[in-house]
């Protein structure tokens, strides 16, 4: 059977990185994307599906499983090989270093599946950056509430304005060659030791 | 020691508590003392461990004994050459059943007493029974196909008369899922190494039956895979990491460690599983289920008995299971690349500035050991075996035509 496109199938815990995936798919004309994010029943699900490119992120703990079942089950009428071509090292590299996986069935020709494996390793560094960014903005708001502490703490207990306690923490932090929110953390940390609870 | 280590060395393992030996060079100083700095990965799969050895994040990685064989026979779907100049332990592996397969075998005169033989008559009979009222086999799990577990597994079943291509199946789990798959019914049976069956134990949902120190005595399971490209352009840093290695070991089999040695694999980073369930690999006292409990002799050895010596012999019988379950052809090429795969030579120059006990030979019949034994060997107070099979068969690395041709005709006597 000549088939015009190629059945993907993503399997993803990640549920939010698994839309990524599947968007980007179907926005590069992709509309056979199957997106599973449970592998219990995976081999009927394979049956149904007949994916002729399978991604899957490295953290899945059922990986070998999987690759035992491409390579043994009867789900499976093709046989299922890794990556779109061994020789190609760099596309391997560029995968693993994304976090991502990539099994396609014998015989594909390799500038068709080339793209789909690019598309999902751009998106899996897109993801990381963007859970990266997302973790980071999360330390900037907790830094943030310390700081205030710290502010409050200083205010209270040398009759400061704020504008004086945070002139202090400053000054502190690079006196000592040390993040604000650090000193910050310290003095927080040290008036929970000392003192009866400042804020509460 | 100075800030600047000598050698660099990143290496993968699995939470798995046969990565102690790795685990503990990296953790307490052994590595650091022979010029190392060590950085250790916790990985999540196996296929994982073996990509990032062939791209080169891991220079060497806490192994399954057969994977090393399995990439350099070109059987995974990813691989680089690699070698094993290292073994991490003998034994540590249990077979453990659901609740109503042990009331089967019960019926056909099993007993909680671990005998390989007993235990495979009784279980036999039960799928012969199974069979007749027209159910579906049983479904066992092993944590993957080139492992040492799928082949004791298959080795115990064939020579207990139970086919293990037919009248079982065979499928792969992750090791931390198997004790839930178990309670779950998704499968009535898995080997894997502990704690998972104790887990299972613990929970009244599974019985041990059998484990791997009965099936074949003193028998490799995990070794240190290294990327070969590496270990030729870095010959002084891997002598250095055996020799961090060896001292690991030591201080891992002595037992006045073992509390604090189960506290560093409690930590999360690690194995993550609180001390208490480390207790059975460590002393070799299990619980097999129904209040049941025996004493297992060499049940897990991370250094005893030679047990870090990557015997060509260990080697060559995975080879010929690999051949036996049809993973690979025998052909005088691969045989040749299984052959090449454990490197000894790699082990013994490392470890001789040492002055330390050393096999003479790189490979030794297995299963001629009925008793532990002093062998000849450079230094003092090398002590070998016992080493049988539970059927009483001998593999002679030298006969390995043999060895095939008899599994291959006759093993499976009904």
């Amino acid at each position: 059977m000549v088939r015009s496109s190629l059945a993907v199938l993503v399997i993803d815990e990640n549920r939010i990185r698994a839309a990524i995936i599947e968007a980007g798919l179907r926005e590069a004309g992709h509309e056979r994307v199957t997106v599973v994010h449970d592998v219990t029943g995976i081999a009927r699900r394979i049956a149904e599906i007949e994916p002729d490119v399978i991604v899957i992120d490295l953290e899945n703990p059922n990986r070998d499983m999987l690759e035992n079942m491409f390579q043994l089950s009867r789900a499976v009428k093709r046989p299922i090989a890794m990556f779109v071509d061994r020789s190609d090292q760099a596309s391997i590299e560029a995968a693993v270093d994304a976090g991502v996986s990539a099994y396609v069935v014998d015989g594909l020709r390799q500038e068709r599946v080339k793209p789909i494996l690019d598309m999902a390793v751009s998106r899996f560094n897109a993801f990381s950056r963007m859970a990266r960014e997302l973790e980071e903005v999360r330390g900037e708001l907790e830094n943030r509430k310390v700081i205030d502490r710290a502010k409050g703490i200083l205010m209270k207990s040398r009759g400061l304005t704020e504008e004086a306690a945070y002139t202090l923490l400053r000054k502190t932090a690079m006196n000592q060659n040390r993040k604000i929110s650090d000193i910050a953390h310290s003095l927080v940390t040290a008036a929970g030791l000392l003192g009866p609870s400042e804020d509460e | 020691m100075s800030m600047d280590a000598e050698h660099q060395i990143t290496a993968g393992f699995m939470p798995l508590f046969d990565s102690a030996v790795l685990v503990a060079a990296g953790e307490l100083g052994f590595a650091t003392r022979e010029g190392i700095d060590l950085t250790l990965h916790r990985e999540t799969s196996w296929a994982n461990i073996r990509d990032r050895i062939a791209i080169g994040h891991f220079h060497l990685a806490h192994m399954l004994g057969p994977m090393p064989l399995a990439c350099n026979l070109g059987l995974t779907p990813l691989a680089s050459e690699t070698i094993v100049p290292f073994s991490l332990g003998l034994g540590g592996n249990c077979v453990t059943i659901s609740n109503a397969v042990w009331a089967g075998m019960v019926a056909h005169g099993a007993a909680p007493d671990l005998d390989p033989a007993r235990a495979g008559t009784a279980l036999r009979a039960f799928i012969r029974e199974r069979a007749g009222a027209g159910h579906d086999p049983l479904r066992f799990a092993v944590v993957h196909p080139h492992s040492g577990h799928n082949y004791e597994l298959r080795y115990w079943l064939a020579g207990c008369g139970i086919d293990p291509e037919r009248e079982i199946e065979i499928v792969i789990v992750p090791p931390p899922f198997m004790a839930d798959a178990l309670a779950a019914g998704r499968i009535d049976g898995y080997c894997v190494g502990e704690p998972w069956n104790s887990a299972s134990v613990a929970a009244g949902t599974g019985h041990i039956v059998t484990v791997k120190a009965l099936l074949w005595r003193n028998s490799p399971e995990k070794v240190i895979g290294v990327r070969k490209a590496w270990a030729e352009q870095s010959p002084e840093a891997l002598a250095a990491l055996l020799r961090a290695l060896h001292h690991s070991a030591r201080w891992c089999q002595d037992p006045a460690n073992h509390a604090e040695l189960a506290g560093v694999m409690a930590q999360a980073g690690f194995l993550g599983l609180p001390p208490a369930v480390q207790m059975p690999i460590l002393t070799g006292h299990l619980q097999l289920g129904g209040g049941a409990e025996l004493d297992v002799d060499d049940f897990f050895l991370p250094f005893d008995k030679a047990a870090n010596f990557p015997w060509k012999s260990h080697a060559l019988w995975f080879y010929t299971q690999m051949v036996r379950w049809g993973h690979v052809a025998h052909t005088p090429e691969n045989l040749a690349i299984a052959r090449d795969c454990y490197r000894p030579d790699l082990y013994r120059s490392a470890l001789k500035p040492l002055g330390v006990a050393l096999p003479g030979a790189n490979a030794k019949v297995e299963g001629a050991l009925k008793i532990a034994t002093a062998v000849g060997a450079t230094g003092a107070g090398l002590v070998l075996g016992p080493d049988g099979f539970f059927d009483g068969q001998i593999f002679d690395p030298d006969e390995i035509d043999a060895y095939i041709a008899s599994q291959k005709s006759g093993l499976i006597r009904a």
